[in-house]
């Protein structure tokens, strides 16, 4: 298939009424969910995944299920920077080979196109604590080979009988340090449904707290703001400065749920503040494209319920959209739109109301 | 639907989602259900097949229970469909085995009542908010909150729904108890009221949220169908 695009000027950034964005995707994917590729377990979670993706796009971007199983290069280069407006990607890699058996998309699958488009891209790994020493070995040489400067973890992932591990875990210690001494020094969280042990919340962000605390050089991106556990994640962010939150799921309300949405972004510049939000699609679960419109567009209303929230200004979204991912990751933003990072998010203090639950 | 069908569906809708804070009938979760005699086959759907295998449990174990506490019910199965741990959950459940007992070497302490305490927690501040929130919209101070007495409150469904959870953590209900305590039971003083009120919105927001994007998940996943006992879909937005 050979698509006719349209060539985007060179560095023409997005712009709406008279603001000028660069935009990083803080989380895109470029997966294979195809039959070939998937037991009955990865056909459940791809499912999943397209529910996520039925549910909250705009009709017109929804796509059809083989699509869904695989799209192109061609189809991932159109959408986010053709036609999504985005600068600059970072691919999150999520191995799940329990249920894809060449991996969902791995660091070397996501390689390909960082290769290709060196300067689109920027190329996350990963590691698994439970694969022990040999492990830890392993991760040093992905790190060497792609000079990584960021991990996304995916705690829920299965492998033999173990249904997930912990950021606490002692295991999980021994690659953090390992994270230090290489310099790689994002790590993106992203916490699933299932995990040992399977009586306790699976969602429970308290080990990103402890690990937080442990490695203050280390900054933790908790993808999804923590959702569905939105209030936990507030209560650790507001307590280690080193956490952030990535918005990639949380984001794609703004369309059906716009009302909601708005509150949670209320409550994360509340409690977090802006310099510690990061914008992501989640591509191809959804496009950037109709997420940065409408995200550009967004107003908090004037209603009681919204009193103690901030105004969302084109500032603040300018940070949120890339400024502060590009600071984590040292990219070279344009001059213009270069800003001192003194936001206007509460200062780190003591838990809030130390009487309220866990 | 008929007499016994229409009391095991109330028995049901006692049961709720332990993460959501509502009833697993409005949210659409009972996809059918069937009485034979004196037996009860109930069958739950979940919004995802990754859905967390522990609520699911709770619901699965709790549905069971509620159908054999209906009169003339002596057997009660439940079948959880399409989800990753359906075998496990079911024979789980139906053997009487426990949750431990449906995943040997998968869990860790006693069994689900932590977990459960720690939701039920959640609930009772969020439920706490949503009542406090309306009284102070009614002009009333943070500070006249922070003294108010539960008989001094005029009967509303918030307040019904708060002295519910508060009851279920055992917490006094009496008239002379103060209305803005911790899940603890410990009064929150005046200085403290609007910290406390201002992070218990967090954890509603939160609750609210979920719930939406469940029941959004469960009706794009079963293509609108509703569940039996599910009232018609109130818009969202």
């Amino acid at each position: 298939m050979h698509i006719v695009v349209q060539e985007k000027e060179e560095s023409a950034l997005y712009e709406k009424d008279g603001e000028k964005y660069f935009v990083v995707d803080g989380h895109v994917h470029f997966w294979d969910a195809s039959p070939e590729n998937r037991n009955k377990y990865g056909e459940g979670f791809i499912n999943c995944f397209y529910d996520y993706h039925k549910n909250l796009s705009p009709e017109e971007w929804v796509w059809p299920k083989e699509k869904y199983d695989k799209y192109s290069e061609e189809d991932m280069m159109h959408d986010l920077f053709e036609t999504g407006y985005v600068d600059v990607a970072i691919f999150q890699p999520t191995y799940l080979t329990e249920f894809f058996p060449h991996g969902f998309n791995t660091t070397a699958q996501n390689a390909i196109l960082k290769e290709k488009y060196p300067d689109k891209f920027i190329l996350n790994g990963s590691f698994d604590p439970r694969e022990g020493v040999q492990g830890l070995e392993q991760f040093e040489e992905l790190v060497d080979k792609y000079d990584l400067k960021g991990v996304k973890l995916y705690t829920a992932e299965w492998k033999g009988d173990s249904r997930g591990w912990k950021l606490s875990d002692h295991s999980a210690t021994r690659y953090l340090e390992k994270c230090v001494e290489l310099g790689v020094k994002n790590i993106h969280v992203h916490k699933g449904p299932t995990i040992w042990p399977l009586n306790r919340d699976a969602f429970d962000v308290a080990d990103v707290d402890e690990a937080a605390s442990n490695f203050p050089d280390l900054n933790f991106i908790v993808e999804h703001v923590g959702l569905p556990r939105l209030e936990d994640f507030c209560w650790i962010g507001v307590q280690e400065p080193n956490v952030y939150g990535g918005l990639a799921v949380a984001i794609p309300f703004i369309h059906t749920r716009r009302h909601y949405f708005t509150k949670v972004m209320g409550e994360l510049l509340y409690w977090l503040g802006e310099d510690r939000l990061l914008f992501g699609s989640d591509y191809a679960i959804w496009s950037p494209k109709w997420l940065v419109e409408e995200f550009v567009d967004l107003q908090m209303p004037e209603s009681d319920e919204f009193e103690d929230f901030s105004e969302l200004t084109p500032e603040i979204k300018r940070k949120i959209l890339g400024l502060n991912a590009a600071k984590l990751y040292d990219m070279e933003v344009p001059e213009e739109l270069r800003v001192e990072h003194a936001g206007t998010g509460p200062a780190v203090t003591e838990k809030p109301g130390a009487d309220l639950p866990t | 639907m008929t007499v016994d069908e229409a009391r095991v569906l109330g028995a049901l809708s006692g049961v709720r989602d332990p993460e959501l804070d509502e009833p697993i009938t409005e949210l659409g979760f009972v996809s059918d259900l069937e009485i034979e005699g004196e037996a009860a086959n109930i069958r739950l759907r979940l919004p995802t097949y990754f859905c967390a295998p522990n609520f699911a449990y709770l619901m699965v174990a709790e549905a069971r229970e509620a159908a054999l506490s209906v009169p003339g019910i002596d057997r009660a199965s439940v079948f959880l469909e399409e989800h990753f741990a359906s075998e496990e959950l079911n024979t789980g459940v139906n053997s009487g085995g426990g949750f431990d007992g449906a995943f040997p070497r998968e869990t860790e302490g006693p069994d689900l009542e932590e977990l459960r305490t720690i939701f039920r927690r959640k609930s009772f501040v969020s439920r706490q908010e949503r009542l406090c929130r309306t009284l102070l919209s009614e002009e009333l101070s943070p500070k006249e909150l922070a003294a108010m007495r539960l008989g001094e409150i005029a009967p509303s469904q918030d307040l019904e729904k708060y002295l519910e959870r508060r009851k279920e953590l055992g917490l006094d209900t009496s008239e002379e108890a103060p209305l803005v305590v911790d899940p603890d039971g410990n009064r929150v003083p005046e200085e403290a009221v609007i910290e406390h009120l201002r992070f218990a919105k967090t954890v509603r927001v939160s609750i609210e949220g979920n719930a939406g994007l469940c029941r959004g998940l469960l009706d794009v996943r079963y293509g609108g169908a509703r569940g039996v006992g599910q009232k018609e879909k109130e818009a969202t937005l």
